[in-house]
């Protein structure tokens, strides 16, 4: 396996997630657009004229690009997974020069940044095992706009579901205009304080417009959709109908002393691309 | 209102720009991230007088091209976390524009009136559309001690917009509807 090569997809996996929205989001904004009216008008005019220009031209579509963020899906027949680590490392650095991406990771003693979006712990990989010899590998580059409005909240069991909405309408009234406007909320309800907060990032991969298979959990995502617009924070919070694109939710089994709520909160720039490696290391990008 | 101004801007026309109102701007700007407001702000003298130019609060991405920097992506930053030097920062630097996102607290507010200054609202994340306005990068400051996202970086923008008016001179706020 030519793991140069592999490198090289990793660098074309960035560069689509950087450059190319995925069409299920645009399609929302387009739809933003023709809802709003004034300021908030202008605003979703200017982000899908960038993203035009972002396709067009290369550049990223936003400077922030994001803590270099993969979920990796290894076919459990797949040849060589010790190697894989190396590639996705290898590609993210090479994929700071050459796209070019910002450098974003700093040590927090010493505040030196790495300057090529690796060193202790990223670029920040979820493994996952699966049947069959194929690896996916989802890049969700993440902002640090939008991941500053990330929120962990151990409720008390009793306050129920409907305690586990209110506390995700009120802490998205309290962002307001900072993780720019209209977002993804991601949600993850159950499991422990890591696995809430996982599940609520996981959640942001689903396409905007596609709702939970459960029945009552659609619902109750339609409803937070409905309530979070309500609040007119609007485009980039100068005020509109539009607030989110969309809320997502997953969940796991919880304590029976735990009601975990982990709140993912991505930005319009809701970048996400795929890349599959088959077994005899050909690849492609989605 | 829609107004296309050259930086810098006189103060009866800061004092003209209302809450809601769209601006272009044509000149020279500055960025600066919390480090940088923090150096400044600590530093006797420093190497350029920004009093002529809008403070943009942006962590570009920039690619050194031969000798010549380039703007490749540069939307604004999250300006909330500026709000503890900003009132400082404009008595000190003489500024009369900012550009960020997501809008500043009270004692930007208070600064913003006693100074004639206002704050401008980009669209976040437009960091493409913001890098096709910018025509040439003047100068940087502090690259190797801050990094890429945190130096300075004096660029020269053409039409650089749209640019709402979120926060003017007369104590107006678009964040604080009721």
């Amino acid at each position: 396996m030519d793991s140069k090569d592999l490198e090289k997809g990793i660098v074309q996996l960035i560069k689509k997630a950087e450059t190319e929205l995925p069409k299920d989001v645009i399609t929302a904004l387009e739809k933003a657009y023709k809802v709003e009216i004034g300021i908030a008008k202008t605003q979703i005019g200017a982000i899908l004229e960038n993203i035009k220009l972002a396709k067009k031209t290369g550049r990223p579509m936003c400077q922030d690009t994001g803590i270099q963020t993969f979920f990796v899906e290894v076919g459990v027949d797949f040849p060589e997974i010790s190697k894989l680590k190396r590639i996705i490392t290898g590609g993210v650095k090479k994929a700071t020069k050459d796209i070019p991406i910002r450098p974003n990771t700093v040590d927090p003693f010493t505040g030196v940044n790495h300057k090529d979006n690796t060193g202790d712990n990223v670029p920040y990989i979820t493994w996952d095992f699966t049947d069959g010899s194929d690896v996916t590998i989802t890049a969700l580059p993440k902002g640090g706009g939008s991941e500053n409005m990330s929120k962990l909240g151990m409720l008390k069991p009793g306050v129920g579901i409907e305690g586990v909405k209110n506390f995700v309408v009120e802490e998205m009234i309290k962002a307001a205009g900072q993780p720019c406007p209209p977002t993804i909320v991601g949600i993850g309800i159950g499991g422990g304080a890591d696995l809430s907060l996982k599940l609520g990032k996981k959640a942001l991969l689903r396409p905007v417009g596609v709702r939970n298979n459960d029945k009552n959990i659609a619902k109750i995502e339609e409803e937070l959709i409905k309530r979070i617009n309500a609040s007119g924070i609007g485009p980039m919070g100068l005020g509109g109908k539009i607030t989110v694109l969309d809320v997502h939710i997953e969940k796991a089994h919880r304590h029976p002393a735990s009601l975990p709520v982990g709140l993912a909160v991505q930005c319009w720039a809701d970048r996400r691309a795929k890349m599959i490696i088959h077994k005899n290391g050909s690849w492609e990008v989605k | 209102m829609e107004y296309r101004f050259t930086l810098p801007i006189k103060p009866e026309d800061i004092k003209k720009l209302k809450v809601g109102d769209i601006l272009y701007v044509t000149g020279k700007i500055f960025t600066a991230r919390d480090e940088a407001h923090h150096l400044m702000l600590e530093k006797k003298s420093i190497p350029f007088d920004p009093s002529d130019m809008g403070l943009f609060h942006c962590g570009p991405l920039m690619k050194k091209v031969g000798d010549r920097w380039e703007v490749v992506s540069a939307g604004p930053t999250t300006s909330s976390r500026m709000e503890i030097f900003e009132d400082k920062f404009i008595e000190k630097f003489k500024i009369n524009l900012i550009i960020g996102k997501g809008g500043m607290g009270k004692n930007t507010q208070k600064a913003l009136q006693k100074y004639i200054c206002i704050y401008a609202s980009y669209t976040g994340g437009a960091g493409a559309l913001a890098a096709e306005k910018a025509e040439e990068v003047e100068n940087v400051f502090w690259l190797d001690e801050l990094g890429m996202p945190e130096a300075v970086w004096i660029m020269r923008v053409k039409e650089f917009g749209p640019l709402v008016i979120a926060m003017d001179s007369h104590g107006k706020s678009i964040f604080n509807r009721n």
